[in-house]
């Protein structure tokens, strides 16, 4: 539970010395109750206090952290946890759920651990493999082929200690997920996760079981768990993610941890994976390499782990859309990312050559822009000027979108050589308008 | 001790919308759709049950689709010549409503034809949309709404724009408005407040919030979603309509859907890319709270009719 700033000046030495830089105990208490400033400012706090402080900041869900064998940086980790709202609107959500595929052979890795594919930019990847195996040799061979192909952090699957150990012994200075602990073998599992310092998965079908056994193992000193809820079943899953995660946001504890799903033994792996990154999951576990499949859900997880304050914006500029001639028509819109794909995806979906003038409208769209002032003749006038458009077509006529037809008339001022038309207020209208009215 | 669930106390409750008359309430409809009643997040069976599981219509088109992906042609083959044979396939495919869209080109007589023709098809409830042009969507669903008098359509597309002359209709001929706004929490109350202030009853309207597809904006409508939906369980009387959203329409637009050729290979198999797209964009709706959902392939439509089924039980 967090504390108060009032709680928080009970546990501080109360002496107003003012090393922390602050003129009393409770106004530096006041200020680590909102978390703007770090407790160990003061030289001050015993142990045990600082122990109860300490508890009472920890976030209500443990960041977990996967490491491969690239180590820290880029694709070497994948973190979990650390989220802090039932709904991203409220805030955001945090740490992308990790995508991982089950190994099934090692030309199906190969394909995984090379697969790669671009949205709005950016480059998306798998994040690591489960293995699974049912002998110490096994695994230990297992983990060797799959290292030979790829770095990715893995997860290990067996409920016999001893296998997942020979897994583990193969992977020096790497924190793979150990996968993991039930009922029957969680003290010898505790025992191999503290040895190895690897994060450590609890099987069990209710919440009661889940909490159990947390508190058992973490007793025994180890802190880094993962909650396996043991069901990939689409309402059971939804209703008991909510849970955990509102329990944890209410700083319960003992189920203060990332969620791994094993959507591959889900009825329908897209629904359950789709579901599992809306709803909660921390790491998800896929059955196959499939392209299509991989794709759809890697930009869902985009999607939705976005910062709602802060839209995806698009560089402003000019964009070539299917490699458009000095004659092809110049099109005007905002960089709001929706609007922006909105219309490029439009226009290159009819196999449409033209040049896309994207104007600095403060990522609105083209009304709310608008509305607002940021996307005025003045703005549309400086970027055509600015992107130097005119050195690119050989026909000086613009296409304004349809919703601020109003501005035509001021366009036409400030681009006085320029033919100045109105399109269609809706991007899906584009094509019929290029083709009907363009020529 | 064992750990104490923690449940929501809403104040406030989704209201109760059937969709389709039959012959003892007025129309020709064998078979009524019902929707909304939720008092709880989606799917949270251990707050509350959830009275209506979401619907899944399939949206066909008054004349052949000029600009659809190759796959759904395909798919439908001859049943698109027109709208009774498309019904029809449809209703095998598993719909439990249709979305007939009518076109641009659509005189007001073809469109009451093909209204007609699709309610002579299949004793399912209807939903007629215009093209999306204000004053073309008057001029066709007024002559729809005269022709099916008493049949409770849902017609669409209600917006800012053009809902006095879609509700007067609606009010006048015993219908039900589907109430779209752009992707606004505060525009979409809006709009309802208005057409409630019409007189329109409030258990005949649905609300459409506009999404957008996977990876073309389907954050920006899931939140929204999600939080007209917090609002309504908060007790807020105007935003407490059962949601539509036109998956369909939005998933098939999209490259990944429409394009098999010149595209990356790491987008992997067109036909199911295409499918899981809409499948995608449609759970990913569902969770946030869609009560309606239009799609365009059967395919889709099995696969999320599973999935709603077993995300009703527990
Ligand atoms: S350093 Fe510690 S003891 Fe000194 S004023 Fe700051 S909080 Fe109080």
């Amino acid at each position: 539970m967090a504390l108060s700033g009032i709680q928080i000046y009970k546990l501080l030495p109360q002496t107003n010395c003012k090393e922390c830089g602050f003129p009393t105990c409770l106004a530096f208490a006041m200020k680590l109750a909102a978390k703007q400033v770090e407790l160990s400012a003061c030289p001050y706090v015993t142990e045990e206090n600082k122990a109860q402080l300490a508890e009472s900041s920890a976030p209500p869900i443990r960041l977990i952290t996967l490491t491969g064998g690239a180590g820290k940086g880029a694709g070497g980790e994948v973190k979990a946890g650390n989220e802090v709202v039932m709904y991203r609107h409220e805030k955001t959500f945090y740490n992308k759920p990790g995508l991982f595929i089950r190994v099934q052979s090692a030309e199906s890795v190969a394909a995984a651990e090379a697969y790669k594919v671009n949205y709005v930019g950016m480059d998306l990847t798998i994040d690591g493999f489960a293995l699974e195996a049912d002998s110490p040799t096994a695994m230990a061979e297992t983990v060797q082929a799959v290292r030979a192909v790829t770095k990715r952090p893995l997860i290990l699957i067996s409920q016999n200690p001893e296998v997942l150990q020979a897994g583990v012994s193969q992977l020096p200075g790497e924190k793979p997920l150990l996968c993991g602990a039930d009922a029957s073998n969680w003290e010898n599992m505790a025992a191999l996760a503290k040895t190895c310092g690897c994060p450590l998965t609890v099987r069990a079908e209710s919440i009661d079981g889940l909490a159990d056994l947390t508190e058992k193992i973490k007793a025994k000193g180890v802190e880094d768990l993962v909650l396996d809820p043991m069901t990939a079943h689409l309402g059971k899953s939804l209703a008991l993610y909510t849970q955990l995660r509102r329990l944890a946001l209410k700083n319960t504890r003992s189920v203060g941890y990332p969620i791994l799903s094993f959507a591959c033994n889900a009825t329908d792996e897209l629904a359950a994976a789709s579901q599992a990154i809306a709803k909660y999951a921390g790491f998800i576990v896929l059955s196959e390499f499939r392209p299509e499949l991989l794709y759809a859900l890697l930009v869902l997880r985009e999607n939705i782990y976005t910062d709602p304050q802060k839209p995806i914006q698009v560089q402003p500029g000019i964009y070539e859309i299917n490699a458009p001639k000095p004659e092809s028509p110049v099109l005007v819109t905002t960089n709001f990312s929706i609007t922006y794909f909105a219309v490029a995806n439009e226009v290159e979906g009819a196999g449409l050559p033209a040049w896309l003038v994207v104007c600095d409208a403060e990522g609105m769209s083209v009304l709310t822009a608008w509305a607002a002032g940021k996307f005025d003749a003045e703005r549309i006038a400086k970027a055509i000027r600015g992107f130097d458009v005119a050195s690119k077509v050989s026909k000086k006529r613009v296409v304004l979108p349809g919703h601020v037809a109003v501005l035509s008339g001021e366009l036409e001022a400030e681009l006085p050589d320029w033919e100045i038309r109105v399109g269609p207020r809706e991007a899906v209208d584009l094509p019929a308008f290029m083709k009907q009215a363009l020529n | 001790m064992p750990i104490e669930i923690p449940k929501e106390k809403w104040t406030g409750k989704v209201r109760v919308v059937t969709l389709g008359a039959t012959a003892a309430e007025g129309g020709t409809r064998t078979r009524v759709v019902t929707v909304g009643g939720q008092a709880c997040m989606p799917f949270l069976h251990f707050e509350h049950p959830t009275p209506h599981p979401p619907v899944l219509a399939i949206e066909i088109k008054s004349r052949p689709p000029t600009d659809w992906s190759p796959i759904l042609m395909e798919t439908w083959g001859e049943a698109i010549r027109n709208p009774a044979t498309w019904a029809a396939a449809a209703e095998a495919a598993g719909a439990e409503m249709f979305v007939l869209w009518l076109t641009l080109e659509d005189t007001p007589e073809e469109a009451t034809q093909a209204v007609r023709a699709v309610l002579g098809a299949s004793g399912l409830p209807l939903a007629v949309f215009g093209p999306g042009q204000a004053e073309k969507d008057n001029e066709l669903l007024v002559a729809v709404a005269e022709a099916a008098k008493g049949e409770r359509l849902l017609l669409g597309i209600c917006e800012d724009k053009n809902y006095r002359t879609i509700v007067a209709t609606a009010l006048a001929n015993g219908h039900l408005v589907s109430a779209r706004s752009p992707m606004d929490v505060n525009l979409a109350k809006q709009l309802n407040i208005l057409i409630t202030d019409m007189g329109l009853p409030a258990d005949r309207i649905i609300m459409d919030p506009t999404t957008g597809a996977l990876g073309y904006g389907i954050e920006y409508g899931y939140s929204v979603m999600e939080r007209l939906r917090l609002s309504a369980l908060q007790g807020d009387s105007m935003t407490q309509f059962p949601m539509l959203v036109t998956v369909g329409f939005e998933a098939w637009k999209t490259k990944e859907a429409k394009v098999g050729e010149g595209v990356p290979a790491s987008w992997g198999d067109w036909q199911q890319r295409a499918i899981d797209w809409e499948i995608g964009t449609a759970m990913t709706l569902i969770e946030a709270g869609a009560d309606i959902l239009v799609l365009r392939h059967p395919e889709s439509v099995k696969r999320v009719k599973a999935a709603i089924t077993e995300l009703m039980t527990a």
